[in-house]
């Protein structure tokens, strides 16, 4: 995903702790005014990043069945004073409309910012990034730099996985598996032909990846050096000013 | 069955703005009951191409017919099973696709799929575990406790099971012994002497010498040559150009012509180059 605008160009780990940051003060939000200024800020994040915003629209539909019983919830049950609509348990009311569209808009900053986090960081920087915020750690004794490796290891092992998926699930079909067809028991008897050698075969990968990486001298990856050096400069700074004007602008508006 | 495959272009990724071609206009016929060898570089576009035989991908333009079943851009995976019973496929390392509790059950997987009632599928199984050179007492055992070889072996013999009528190998001899790639090699020369149509996908060119009736050869997607081993291994531009390497005969016999041995016509296998050889030793 090679992209040159300056979102791409930040330090993952500010990028990846900022973030987070942001979906915490999503929560500080009380207001039409501090959603609208939320939301505009995302969009301008978005914007600056010069990618498609169809990806971020993309982004909601894993979740969109979540946001939508979550609003129905919101909708139906918020209790008030005098409702415009009352059946049983449930209620429709003014507050309850405001309220769900507060939830609504709140999934969707939280959705758009973390698009934009996954879609301008390769997953080998957010592991990077993750060892590097956890260095502090190893004063503990937590060995961050075997965790971190674990997590390229899964990283690189996606697409390995995906691959030989797509073979194994090939052979089977040759043999005559019809996946997606029949009653949902069939379907999920269908599947054993591929987890037991998908299985099989990472077991083996796993076991082949080891015995490459003790001949070629690993031991328990201490002091090994980098080849991505994650460098901090001025825009990160930058960054991290204008999320401080934005918490302040957003308890400003708070009370507005 | 005849396969015919008329202006087959598969495109990877058809939406994306660089265009992968993984076929590229390739219109071809294998002939029904021969031996035919598939060769060309790694990423050429081989397994691709035999992937269409069966439907496990289709064609973005182009149609493939396999003997009365045709199969165009358009064909959903509806109702595929009656083709892929007839064409059996061998993939790359086939002892991965190795699930049951035993071989025998293992073996049985496939017939079954396609219909066959249990008693034959087991009857079935208990003839391709001989077929493929192995003892019937493996039957009881879990494939996970074989050794790779016999892995391989009983996998060949899970695919053999349906009964295909076209069976497609690609490489199923990497990684095998000298001994135990010759007799599978001789094993598929045997199914094809008993009627079945045989595709090999091959880097050896031994095998495609000593076993093919035709052969075509693939080169980015694109079908360059096609015909009788024997014509196909004499062709200048293809060998010049390192798009096709030569059989160890008619290597040795190009060398051989250099010190003043003269062949209208590179011999491929070990036989022809001897009688060649001994010919002109006693005509001189």
């Amino acid at each position: 995903m090679p992209g040159d605008s300056i979102i791409y160009q930040l330090d993952p780990r500010g990028k990846f702790l900022l973030t987070f940051y942001f979906v915490g003060i999503v929560f500080l939000a009380n207001n039409v005014v501090s959603y609208a200024f939320l939301l505009a800020f995302v969009l301008f994040a978005v914007y600056l990043s010069k990618i498609n915003f169809g990806f971020f629209i993309k982004g909601l539909k894993p979740v969109f069945w979540l946001i939508l019983f979550t609003v129905a919830l919101q909708l139906l049950f918020t209790p008030s004073s005098h409702p415009l609509w009352h059946w049983g348990i449930f209620t429709f009311s003014k507050e309850g409309l405001v309220i769900a569209g507060y939830i609504f808009i709140r999934f969707v900053l939280i959705i758009f910012i973390s698009t934009l986090l996954t879609l301008t960081t390769t997953p080998i920087e957010i592991s990077d990034s993750i060892e590097s915020i956890l260095k502090p750690l190893k004063k503990i004794n937590f060995p961050v730099t075997q965790v971190a490796l674990m997590l390229s290891i899964a990283l690189r092992f996606v697409p390995l996985l995906v691959d030989e998926t797509t073979k194994i699930m090939d052979a089977q079909r040759a043999r005559g598996v019809d996946f997606g067809e029949g009653g949902l028991i069939k379907r999920i008897k269908s599947f054993v032909p591929i987890l037991i050698p998908l299985f099989v075969s990472s077991f083996s990968i796993a076991y082949d990846l080891a015995i490459a990486m003790e001949s070629r001298g690993y031991k328990d990856g201490e002091g090994r050096s980098k080849y991505r050096v994650l460098s901090w400069d001025k825009r990160d700074n930058i960054m991290l000013f204008f999320m401080a004007l934005v918490t302040v602008i957003l308890l400003f508006l708070r009370s507005y | 069955m005849e396969i015919i495959f008329e202006h087959v272009t598969h495109a990877y990724d058809p939406n994306s703005p660089t265009v992968n071609l993984g076929l590229d206009d390739v219109s071809f016929k294998i002939q029904d009951k021969k031996f035919t060898a598939i060769v060309g570089q790694t990423g050429s576009g081989k397994s691709t191409l035999v992937r269409h035989i069966n439907a496990l991908l289709k064609p973005t333009s182009g149609t493939i017919t396999v003997g009365d079943r045709v199969i165009t851009p358009e064909t959903n995976n509806k109702n595929l099973k009656p083709l892929r019973k007839q064409v059996g496929m061998v993939f790359q390392f086939p002892e991965s696709q190795l699930f049951e509790e035993t071989v025998e059950k293992d073996i049985m997987f496939g017939p079954m799929n396609f219909g066959a009632s249990e008693e034959d599928a087991r009857a079935a199984a208990h003839k391709m575990i001989k077929m493929v050179g192995l003892d019937e007492s493996h039957l009881s055992q879990s494939p996970f406790d074989l050794s790779g070889g016999q892995m391989r072996r009983v996998a060949i013999a899970g695919v053999l099971a349906s009964d295909p009528e076209t069976i497609i190998l690609d490489e199923p001899t990497a990684g095998l012994d000298p001994v135990g790639r010759q007799e599978i090699m001789d094993l598929f020369k045997n199914l094809q002497e008993q009627g079945k149509t045989i595709i090999l996908i091959t880097h050896n060119m031994d095998d495609v010498a000593n076993y093919a009736d035709e052969m075509a050869v693939i080169h980015r997607g694109k079908l360059i040559a096609e015909g009788l081993p024997q014509e196909v291994f004499n062709n200048q531009e293809l060998l010049q150009d390192d798009l096709l390497t030569l059989p160890k005969s008619a290597a040795f016999a190009k060398e051989l012509s250099r010190k003043g041995f003269h062949f209208d016509r590179l011999p491929i296998t070990i036989n022809e180059l001897g009688t060649e050889i001994k010919e002109q030793l006693n005509g001189d």
